[in-house]
């Protein structure tokens, strides 16, 4: 940092009056609460076919959003290639689905046995390896499960799989837009306030530890290897169920829908929302998945205009638009803050 | 046998050219740039332009031609690339890992949707297609163009290593590789020695992305994400920031490929690749001719 910046706290307070106000309904307790108000309501607005089928996209974005805070935004570690768990959920319920007939709901178990082996497989090995090096072997992987979806004959090759039931409880058709954005809406709400509890735990404590400084996290005992596994696997997870979502709100996937860019999209919503806060978080998912609705004359320029945007939000705000709260006192902050600049100078 | 191999090297030399700039931007500022392999693309696509442009004369001086495009379209790429350094990562020299590598995303979109603006989204038939006579050595049917290309690789390898190794401004890189601030201190202006190394990296992957374009035929503007891939494995398999190890790690991945699309079949080519990538960074994560990497605190 050069010197300027050191001088000042990590969160600025931005001028004008606007910027406090929605800071304050930010940070307040009830922020969770009113949102699902907002989700619920939205139906009784707007509920045609077309809306309903954004909506509910919005909300399963913003679960993946909020799994790969998880292991982006709390625990530092990049992850370029989460797409690839998203695929995964979806893939083997699919399968599940289609081929031997269960019902959606009793996939979800093994989903989350696959999604967990997933994120051992891939984090076993490479979580060892710093930064740098788990960003790229991520997006490796990403790439290794869609082109073997793309080439195996249980995943329906390049075509997909299609007629993926949707879900159902007891024999109760859950297919209806309105009645199924209701049940992801409560769904993402509980998987929104599960990240929420594991954030605020003492495993949630260890993560940021580890995104800040991992030597020290070492150093005082937090085991790094277990705690950073911990992440990936949750982060798996919540992709994989994502992914059960995904393909019952289809009732088709195809490789097409895991490439490289939809990883890249559900980082842009993390980093836009800021890293490690879930309001945030959440609200850069439903940016990323409704402007682009909103622009829909400009998709040409769509993706042009995500990569311009993440260089600029990076260069100028690189704690992202809605950073997370800090319970430091400002006096901690300005010489954490301080420590950065020294170190960092490399 | 031979034309597997042959072929191996043959595509491993254009990795180890992709994997030079990625190695030496790494090395200097310890940044993995993303953006690296759309550069390759950016260079496969100012190569095509001005062989549009000038396509009265490279009917008959095609290989001539050719090699004064690949000069241009180096220039060309070189300044792309130190434009992306100023403004997308000099700004953050100094902010957490994290935050350059996003931007670094970032800059990969800009570039490769940027391209599909200008150029739209179908693949573009090279103009100049590097076919035409081939020699047969023991068994392997040769192309000269492949030999010219091989040639020109190493060519450009060669001077690399030597102005990294014998020149001011490679020692200054080195110097900076081990501690910018004790070469700040010595004098060495820091910010101009980096946005030589990116001129230079980014002028190889555009090099590369020609010669790429001329043999393969057809370009288009997502060309530069899987090679960039392919090009930082090349990297990491020989020992990432170590010059003779991206040109070493190129081969072998060349050769790995080539072996692997003869036994698996072409499809799996990429899973092979990257398969390998995460089996060989658990083994030995410092590459073949890597040096421990010292933590420095």
């Amino acid at each position: 940092m050069t010197t300027t910046k050191t001088a000042k706290p990590p969160n600025p307070p931005t001028g004008g009056g606007l910027g406090n106000a929605a800071k304050t309904v930010l940070r307040s307790r009830w922020i969770g609460p009113i949102g699902l108000l907002i989700g619920a309501i939205a139906p009784i607005l707007i509920a045609t076919p077309y809306a309903m089928n954004v909506m509910t996209s919005a909300l399963i974005f913003v679960m993946l959003a909020v799994g790969l805070n998880i292991v982006v935004g709390q625990c530092g570690l990049l992850d370029l290639g989460y797409a690839a768990f998203f695929a995964v959920g979806a893939y083997t319920s699919g399968i599940l689905a289609t081929r031997l007939h269960w019902p959606l709901l009793a996939t979800i178990p093994a989903v989350i046995v696959v999604t967990v082996l997933a994120g051992i497989v891939v984090g076993g090995p490479t979580l060892r390896l710093r930064s740098d090096y788990l960003a790229i072997v991520t997006l490796g992987f990403g790439e290794i499960i869609r082109v073997t979806a793309n080439n195996l004959s249980i995943t329906g090759g390049p075509e997909g799989i299609y007629g993926i039931p949707s879900l159902s409880v007891g024999g109760v058709d859950l297919s209806n837009s309105v009645v199924f954005y209701y049940v992801v809406l409560a769904i993402v709400a509980c998987a929104v306030l599960g990240a929420n509890r594991l954030i605020r735990s003492r495993l949630g404590r260890a993560w940021r530890f580890i995104r800040e400084d991992e030597d020290a996290a070492e150093a005082m005992g937090v085991h790094t290897y277990r705690v950073k596994m911990a992440a990936y696997i949750a982060g798996a997870v919540w992709g994989g169920l994502a992914g059960v979502l995904f393909g019952a709100q289809l009732s088709a996937i195809s490789p097409a829908s895991f490439t490289f860019l939809q990883s890249a999209l559900v980082l842009m919503a993390v980093v836009l929302g800021g890293m490690g806060s879930t309001p945030g978080v959440v609200i850069g998912a439903l940016f990323v998945t409704m402007l682009p609705e909103a622009l829909r004359g400009l998709s040409d320029y769509r993706y042009f205009a995500f990569g311009a945007l993440l260089i600029i939000v990076m260069v100028l705000r690189p704690q992202g638009l809605w950073p997370a709260r800090t319970r430091e006192t400002a006096r901690t902050a300005r010489r954490s803050a301080t420590f950065d600049g020294e170190v960092r100078i490399r | 046998m031979t034309q597997i191999i042959w072929n191996g090297l043959f595509v491993g030399s254009f990795y180890a050219l992709v994997a030079l700039g990625y190695s030496m931007v790494y090395g200097i500022m310890k940044l993995l740039n993303f953006a690296h392999g759309d550069l390759y693309m950016l260079g496969a696509f100012i190569g095509f332009a001005l062989l549009t442009s000038f396509s009265g004369f490279t009917a008959t001086l095609s290989l001539v031609a050719l090699l004064v495009v690949l000069l241009l379209s180096m220039v060309g790429t070189g300044l792309a690339g130190v434009a992306i350094e100023r403004i997308a990562y000099r700004p953050l020299r100094s902010a957490p890992r994290l935050s350059l590598l996003i931007t670094a995303v970032g800059a990969s979109f800009a570039l490769e949707y940027g391209m599909r603006i200008i150029a739209g989204p179908n693949p573009q038939v090279y103009p100049v297609r590097l076919g035409g006579s081939s020699v047969h050595v023991l068994g392997a049917r040769i192309g000269v163009a492949q030999l010219v290309l091989i040639g020109v690789a190493i060519a450009l390898m060669v001077t690399l290593n030597a102005m990294v190794m014998r020149s001011r401004q490679g020692r200054a890189m080195r110097a900076i590789a081990l501690d910018p601030v004790a070469a700040r201190l010595m004098g060495v202006d820091v910010n101009r020695v980096i946005a030589q190394a990116f001129f230079i990296g980014s002028a190889l992957a555009g090099a590369a992305g020609v010669m790429a374009g001329s043999y393969y035929g057809s370009i288009n503007f997502l060309m530069g994400f899987i090679i960039g891939l392919k090009a930082f494995t090349a990297a990491v398999i020989g020992g990432i920031g170590s010059f003779k190890g991206a040109m070493l790690g190129g081969v072998v991945l060349g050769l790995l490929e080539s072996f692997g699309t003869h036994f698996l079949g072409g499809q799996w080519r990429d899973v092979f690749a990257f398969a390998f990538l995460i089996l060989f960074l658990t083994v030995r994560p410092t590459g073949l001719l890597g040096e421990r990497v010292t933590e420095r605190v």
